[in-house]
């Protein structure tokens, strides 16, 4: 439970914090802080179970046929992590509270960071790796939105889209990965994973899955030759760096590492490809790190230096050098994450990042200088801090890597070597910004900031003083307990001391730091701390390679859109009818086996009258529907009725219903449509007659009597033979038993396929509001403009009521009077069909139709005008109020703890009216019923409203006309 | 009996994809029309043709499934009309907004070239 709310704190206070008005800082920074501290809370109160217990687990199964639950899982080492996410996680809010300007929009900022340290906690805690990839992508998407924050700049969208790309990309490899693994283990399960590593290093697949897994951890720890992206993501604001790219998002592919390594460390493999990008990439992170002008870009060739430090330590096979990477991923996440929030600082009170700029500034601000300076030389590795003590480790390690006398002495030379020019940046860092004399053309006058500002540097900075000179006191057990979760048994003999004797180790670190200040002395001298470009920068700038990727991708598709695809409408209808008529008529011909056939039900000749009808009718439509459109949709109606009396001929009466108030509702619908659709004119078209034409006509034909054919034929082999043993038997046995219903089509609609009812309403919901708001911006065609003869004839003739007086005059006040007699009369039928509906025919569709229908009756008796301005029931809020009633009746199951949308009954006696039978599927039906009416009047309404066009049309003209008689006026043509 | 509705399943396939094939929208949507009454039917028939027993109990509720219509076809056509209805108002609404901003009544948007 502890573990779950851990996991949801976040996520709750990322949708809290989203409702939040765009200026309210303060309250979003409480909001967030609250909700961070609260999660950390909890994780530090986790730490004495899982000390006592090794590992944590909480879980719900949720397709365990498919070996996906929901697994959460805390041991050591995700605990550390949780840690490290939480509480930096809490300092960034505070910092980001200050950092933010007052214009930015805060919401959309807490918002995802708090979703982003939500994903970031689903990795470290996840149990199944199929869910821990979902994790995996939801950190890519979230850092993307906070890498894109400030979207109106260019780079900030360039950034983000690269940073998305790739890391998204790499996400996909790792999915693969994990399915790969599954196939092997037989689950996803993370134990089970790790305990079978034996099993995967022998697989044959297991260079791929490697492979596979070590691109979705480099992408995201932009580990060579992926690195190129980190750069780029600095043009988030800093306390997204500080967060997602020192402390957390980049710290996941090394976290992944560390976390398979029981099950795929080990071979010669993993130490070629792990070391060889690890060594990449702390070598060209460090070298480049020197030359970059932007203080933020040095920290981020600088993270990748690092990463590349952990990746090397990860490859090595060697379980002490993984106890030093769990501990060098801890202490890197303090030091950079403190550097960027002074960067942070330093770009906020002077306004410039620029180290050719930046002089001196230790003067005036002296607090912010004290803390970066300590930050830096952790960063370097000088002792007594707490990045001295890994990168001893990492030094030791680097000495026993190999046996091969190239790995012995070239291993601790390249560590030396990157660590020389470590120190340099750490020192030109530090040096040129904070010591000199003061710059005087700074855009601000620089000075300490707020308090709270410098408070989330200062803690960190103290952790890597307290870490740095009592380690063992400190970081100690926790780094035990992360270390034991790893290797179980094997962990091995480690000592966290600052003080080891004069060894090998020590005496690269001295040569380290002696090398790194003759290089920044020497390069000083020479050119001033002016550095030209990075040497090796083009070649090995990842960037341009991927941005030709990119264009290579985007016009091989392109090339293919165009030569596979169309946009033309009628090839595409035509390839799928023929895809279709082939497909069917292929796996129809394959099962052509005889079997006994059934007696057929002996011909009625009125029923062969009405198909004869019907099939004349849909002929008809087929040949009219280009240039006679009312014959054609008459005749398509006849063809509706003659179905709908089908249904009612073989005992489907509900479907009859349905249809006939369908068919109603529709032709009204089609009539209203076809006065904006402006009648073609049958004129003899020469195009019509060229060969293609006929050609095309031809195929059509052919299609489609092939495809009547097809069907027909299809249909009658299936109705000549008997019926198998369905579903049938199971609806028709439980629906009065399980249902209490009597009619067993509203009992399947409403209660055992209650959930495909409830989305097919909100389908249907959709599309009247789709449809209500296209016609808002509706522009007619400009032919169909003109009021018509029939309108203009009832105008004069006063036989449309205006919208004051209640009755119209002239002829349709009979008329009139009838229909408005006719509602409630049609209110109670709908009413009843509606109730009646679970045990005889009827039921919410036909109920809700019936209803709509007579309101739109109305409409056409008294015109749009008048029923508008007495309308009192709003059709958006019938939606709503039925998709409401449905959901609700379906969330009632959960009060008897059964499942969504189970049918709860209530017997009960009330005086007078006798014995009471509630059922929540009379709810549900009650919602179908509702949102039926509501989506079906603002589907007709909408498009009736349109004719208050023309009203308005010809009032706007006789006005203009006015205007324009008088002299002076400039007449403005109607809109 | 099967053998008129089979007749008249095919005649309205047929029309059905003659209209859709053709350019004009509302051709289009008329033919989508009528080849949802054909499928509606053909789903329909797939519980074969039975007379005067209509899927409704009656009685104490012990019932031999054979001795009536299939429900299921049935269950599943009903939502399928009401889905029709709502697809066809929509499609109705975009060929009317389409006809007003192209100013052609062709499917593509734009007169054919050739």
């Amino acid at each position: 439970m502890t573990l779950a709310l851990i996991l949801l704190l976040p996520f709750i206070g990322s949708i809290c914090a989203a409702l939040m008005p765009s200026n309210a800082r303060n309250a979003e920074a409480w909001l967030a802080g609250a909700f961070t501290l609260a999660s950390a809370a909890l994780v530090i109160l986790m730490y004495p179970q899982i000390k006592d217990e090794g590992v944590v687990r909480a879980g719900v199964a949720w397709i365990p046929q498919l070996g996906l639950d929901m697994q959460l899982r805390i041991d050591g080492f995700a605990w550390m992590f949780a840690l490290l996410i939480t509480g930096i996680g809490a300092l960034v809010v505070v910092y980001a509270r200050y950092y933010l300007a007052p214009a930015d929009p805060v919401p959309r900022f807490f918002s995802f960071l708090l979703a982003f340290m939500g994903a970031m906690l689903g990795i470290v805690l996840s149990g199944n790796l199929i869910q821990m990839v979902v994790f995996w992508e939801l950190t890519s998407f979230t850092s993307f939105m906070l890498i894109a924050y400030w979207y109106h700049r260019a780079e900030a969208r360039r950034g983000a889209g690269m940073a998305l790309t790739v890391t998204a990309a790499g996400g996909l490899c790792l999915l693969a990965a994990v399915l790969l693994i599954g196939e092997i283990v037989g689950s996803y399960d993370l134990d089970r994973v790790l305990e079978a590593g034996s099993l995967i290093r022998s697989h044959t697949w297991y260079p791929l899955i490697l492979v596979l897994v070590l691109v979705g951890a480099f992408t995201k720890s932009a580990q060579f030759p992926f690195h190129f992206w980190l750069p780029h993501a600095m043009a988030a604001p800093t306390p997204v760096s500080a967060y997602l790219h020192s402390a957390t998002m980049v710290k996941a592919g090394v976290f992944l590492l560390a976390r398979l390594w029981p099950a795929l460390a080990g071979t010669d493999l993993w130490f070629t490809l792990v070391c060889g990008a690890g060594l990449a990439s702390l070598l060209i992170g460090a070298i480049a790190a020197l030359f970059q002008r932007d203080i933020k870009a040095v920290l981020a060739y600088s993270t990748i230096s690092h990463l590349g430090l952990i990746t090397l330590l990860l490859g090595m096979n060697s379980p002490l050098a993984l106890v030093a990477a769990v501990f060098h991923m801890m202490n890197h996440a303090t030091f950079k994450a403190s550097l960027f929030m002074a960067a942070g600082i330093v770009d906020h009170e002077t306004g410039t990042r620029d180290l050719h700029r930046l002089r001196g500034l230790g003067r005036a601000m002296p607090v912010t200088a004290t803390l970066a300076i300590v930050a830096t030389a952790a960063m370097a590795g000088v002792p007594l801090l707490n990045g001295f003590l890994s990168k001893e480790m990492f030094f030791a390690e680097t000495i026993f890597a190999g046996e091969e006398p190239w790995l012995r002495i070239g291993m601790p030379a390249i560590a030396t070597l990157a660590s020389v020019f470590s120190v340099a940046y750490s020192l030109r860092l530090g040096h040129r910004t904070f010591f000199g004399p003061p710059s005087q053309k700074l855009p601000r006058t620089p000075h300490d900031p707020n308090r709270w500002m410098l408070a989330p540097s200062a803690l960190l900075v103290s952790a890597c003083i307290l870490v740095g000179i009592l380690p063992a006191r400190t970081i100690g057990p926790f780094l035990d307990a992360a270390a034991r979760s790893l290797l179980g048994a094997n962990v091995p003999e480690y000592s966290l001391a600052v003080w080891h004797g004069f060894t090998l180790p020590l005496v690269m670190s001295a040569m380290a730091l002696a090398g790194g200040i003759v290089l920044y002395a020497l390069l000083f001298r020479l050119r001033n701390g002016a550095l030209a470009p990075a040497p090796l920068s083009r070649p090995l700038d990842g960037r341009r390679s991927f941005e030709v990727i990119m264009v290579a991708l985007m016009r091989t598709a392109d090339r293919l859109l165009n030569t596979f695809s169309t946009r033309r409408l009628q090839p595409q209808l035509a390839l799928i009818v023929f895809a279709m008529v082939a497909i069917a008529g292929f796996t129809a011909l394959e099962n052509t086996t005889a079997r006994d056939r059934v007696s057929l039900t002996p011909i009625n000749g009125a029923f062969a009258l009405l198909w004869a009808i019907g099939a004349a009718c849909a002929i008809g439509a087929a040949t009219q529907a280009k240039y006679h459109r009312l014959a054609a949709l008459i005749m398509s109606g006849g063809a509706g009725l003659i179905t709908c009396l089908t249904f009612a001929w073989f005992s489907a009466p509900d479907l009859a219903l349905t249809q006939i108030s369908v068919e109603v509702v529709t032709l009204v619908l089609m009539l209203l449509g076809l006065r904006w659709l402006p009648k073609r004119l049958e004129i003899d078209d020469p195009t019509r007659r060229t060969p293609r034409a006929r050609v095309r006509r031809a195929r059509d034909v052919v299609l489609a009597v092939v495809a009547g054919t097809g069907l027909a034929s299809l249909a009658y082999a299936i109705m000549t033979r008997p019926r198998g043993e369905g579903i049938a038997r199971f609806f028709m046995e439980h629906a009065l038993p399980d249902s209490g219903g009597r009619n067993v089509v509203n009992v399947i609609l409403v209660d055992f396929r209650g959930f495909d009812t409830m989305g097919e309403i909100t389908v249907v919901g959709i599309v009247a509001l789709a449809v209500y708001k296209i016609l808002r911006r509706f522009r007619p065609a400009p032919e169909s403009m003109p009021v018509p003869r029939a309108q203009l004839a009832d105008a004069e003739s006063g036989g449309r009521s205006d919208a004051e007086s209640s009755l119209p005059r002239g002829f349709m006040l009979a008329p009139t009077v009838l229909a408005r007699l006719l509602l409630p009369v049609a209110a109670v039928i709908s009413i009843f069909f509606l109730v009646r509906g679970h045990n005889a025919p009827g039921g919410g569709f036909v109920g809700g139709l019936v209803m709509a229908t007579a309101f739109i009756v109305q409409y056409m008796m008294s015109g749009t005008l008048w029923i508008e301005s007495r309308m009192r029931i709003h059709p958006q809020y019938a939606i709503g109020l039925g998709l409401l009633s449905a959901g609700g009746a379906g969330c009632a199951a959960w009060l008897v703890s059964r499942n969504y949308l189970a049918n709860i009954t209530w017997h009960g006696h009330a005086p007078l009216i006798g014995e009471i039978h509630l059922s929540s599927t009379l709810v549900f039906d009650l919602g179908v019923y509702l949102l039926v009416v509501g989506a079906t009047i603002l589907i007709l309404v909408a498009l009736a409203h349109q004719s208050l066009r023309s009203h308005r049309q010809q009032v706007e003209t006789s006005t203009t006309r006015v205007l324009a008689a008088s002299p002076g006026a400039s007449s403005s043509g109607p809109a | 009996m099967e053998v008129i509705l089979t007749l008249g399943i095919g005649v309205l396939t047929a029309s059905g994809v003659w209209l859709l094939l053709r350019p004009r929208t509302f051709q289009v949507i008329m033919g989508l029309s009528l080849l949802s009454y054909a499928v509606n039917l053909f789903i329909f028939c797939m519980g074969r043709l039975a007379i005067d027993v209509p899927p409704v109990i009656t009685g104490d509720g012990r019932v031999d499934a054979s001795q009536f219509a299939d429900p299921v076809p049935q269950a599943l056509v009903l939502t399928a009309i009401v889905i029709g209805f709502a697809t066809t108002a929509l499609f109705l609404v975009v060929i009317l907004a389409a006809r007003g901003m192209t100013g052609t009544d062709h499917v593509d948007g734009q007169e054919r070239d050739s």
